[in-house]
């Protein structure tokens, strides 16, 4: 009943803003402009029947996702290395904060410069999820409790037992954390990194065009795709972390989630 | 078991103490009393190496240490009995001996609880099953009974004397109550008459 109701609020809300959307293209008048939410609709319905569809979202997905798992792999590693060596945080702050403050557009055209449209979005996810990885990471190394260390000390833990004991549930909240941030970042950028660069066969190349030939309705049905798709890969991550955590038992989750 | 001499430890320069000299034999047990801030806690840090000193001799003949701090020190995403577990080096008798331990500080009823679960009093018992199911040879107790209620705290210190005695372990007890110190030590020792 609960869940019904809930159900019930949602399409409620989302039928309000589709009104609101329909009003507003409707007052405009030009579906140049601004198309009705039917027409996205069915022009997102007729591109769905088409095989270049799912070649384009596979492809985009497959640079996005390539990206962020390079990513985590590289924040990893870059977070033990600098949580050992005081010499390498050092080394690798500064480079931190300046991927952190340049503009994604500025690392695009140079990407586009350095390796070529093809694997530019791939590149610019890695940029824009590794730094926010390493941050997070990092504040879990340094905010790790130093007396379960001693007990771990004490009582002569192996290197492997330290890491799955303590390391590991020590750092698993501020992980899901940076992954959960990184997702949503991760396509912005990777797709406005698709947009720009224009590789082929890309979901951002499809808007790219869109623009270009004033296609409107494909933008808006590209851009719906591109959110169904972050929502989707949200979803099923956070469904993977619950199972992950169900594992180690309730309270493990309760304590990850603060 | 443990031979102290001569020891001197400060805290950026300023002196907790100075010129200390401790014995313990195989199998003994001693509670070590003093004011707060004298420095108790301190030796125990140094004894089990988390901290080192600058001055004086510490020769450790133990190969085994079990260690209750004075705060619990449980793994929070842990329950208690893999609390426990973490600490053996061995899958034999495992089960055994954790239920032994648990039973020992009366918390086999919450096995499965996690610490977050717990009363503080219900925490430090887990922490002392957990030094008790690494069977060291040499115990190291801060405050282990300050949280328990009166009852408690009689028949849990008891019953760790019993069995550090039939395990032959040696123990240190940090306490601030004359009454635990006589019912769990072999020997009472004044902190600043270990300076002389």
């Amino acid at each position: 009943m609960k869940y019904a109701k809930k159900i019930g609020q949602t399409l409620l809300i989302a039928l309000f803003w589709l009104s609101v959307w329909h009003i507003a293209a409707w007052r405009v008048g030009k579906p140049a402009l601004l198309p009705t939410p039917w027409a996205v609709l069915v022009r997102l319905v007729e591109l769905m029947q088409t095989a270049a569809f799912y070649k384009t979202t596979l492809t985009s997905l497959w640079n996005i996702l390539l990206g962020i798992l390079l990513a985590v792999l590289a924040g990893c590693v870059l977070s033990m290395l600098t949580a050992c060596s005081a010499v390498a945080r050092r080394l690798f702050f500064p480079v931190m904060s300046v991927i952190k403050a340049t503009p994604v557009a500025s690392f695009i055209i140079l990407a586009l410069i350095w390796i070529g449209s093809a694997r530019v979005p791939t590149f610019i996810t890695i940029l824009i999820v590794l730094p926010v990885l390493w941050t997070n990471l990092d504040t879990g190394f340094t905010s790790m409790d130093p007396k379960l260390g001693e007990v771990a000390k004490v009582y002569r833990f192996s290197f492997w037992k330290r890491i799955r004991l303590l390391i590991l549930p020590s750092l698993k909240p501020y992980f899901v954390s940076a992954c959960r941030t990184s997702l949503g970042l991760a396509w912005k950028a990777g797709v406005a990194a698709e947009i720009i660069a224009m590789p082929r066969n890309t979901i951002g190349a499809m808007i790219g065009d869109a623009k270009q030939y004033i296609q409107t309705a494909d933008m808006f049905a590209w851009t719906i795709t591109v959110i169904l798709l972050s929502l989707v890969i949200e979803f099923v991550f956070a469904a993977l972390f619950d199972k992950a955590t169900e594992k180690t038992g309730k309270k493990a989750r309760v304590y990850a989630e603060h | 078991m443990l031979n102290i001499e001569n020891l001197s430890f400060s805290y950026d320069q300023k002196p907790v103490f100075t010129g200390l000299n401790l014995t313990l034999s195989p199998g003994e047990r001693i509670a070590l009393m003093g004011p707060s801030g004298c420095g108790k806690s301190t030796l125990l840090q140094l004894i089990a190496g988390l901290l080192s000193a600058k001055e004086g001799t510490l020769q450790k003949g133990y190969s085994k240490l079990s260690y209750v701090f004075q705060e619990p020190r449980l793994f929070p995403w842990l329950t208690v009995k893999q609390n426990l577990e973490a600490v053996l080096t061995s899958k034999e008798d495992a089960t055994e001996r954790i239920a032994e331990a648990l039973r020992l500080v009366r918390l086999s009823d919450s096995a499965d609880l996690y610490p977050e679960e717990l009363s503080g009093g219900m925490k430090i018992r887990a922490s002392l099953a957990r030094a008790l199911v690494n069977q060291g040879d040499l115990f190291l107790l801060d405050e282990p009974f300050a949280s328990l209620d009166l009852e408690l705290r009689e028949e849990i210190s008891i019953a760790l004397r019993k069995e550090l005695g039939r395990r032959g372990s040696s123990a240190i007890l940090v306490t601030h109550h004359l009454e635990d110190a006589k019912r769990f030590a072999d020997r009472i020792v004044l902190f600043d008459d270990l300076k002389k």
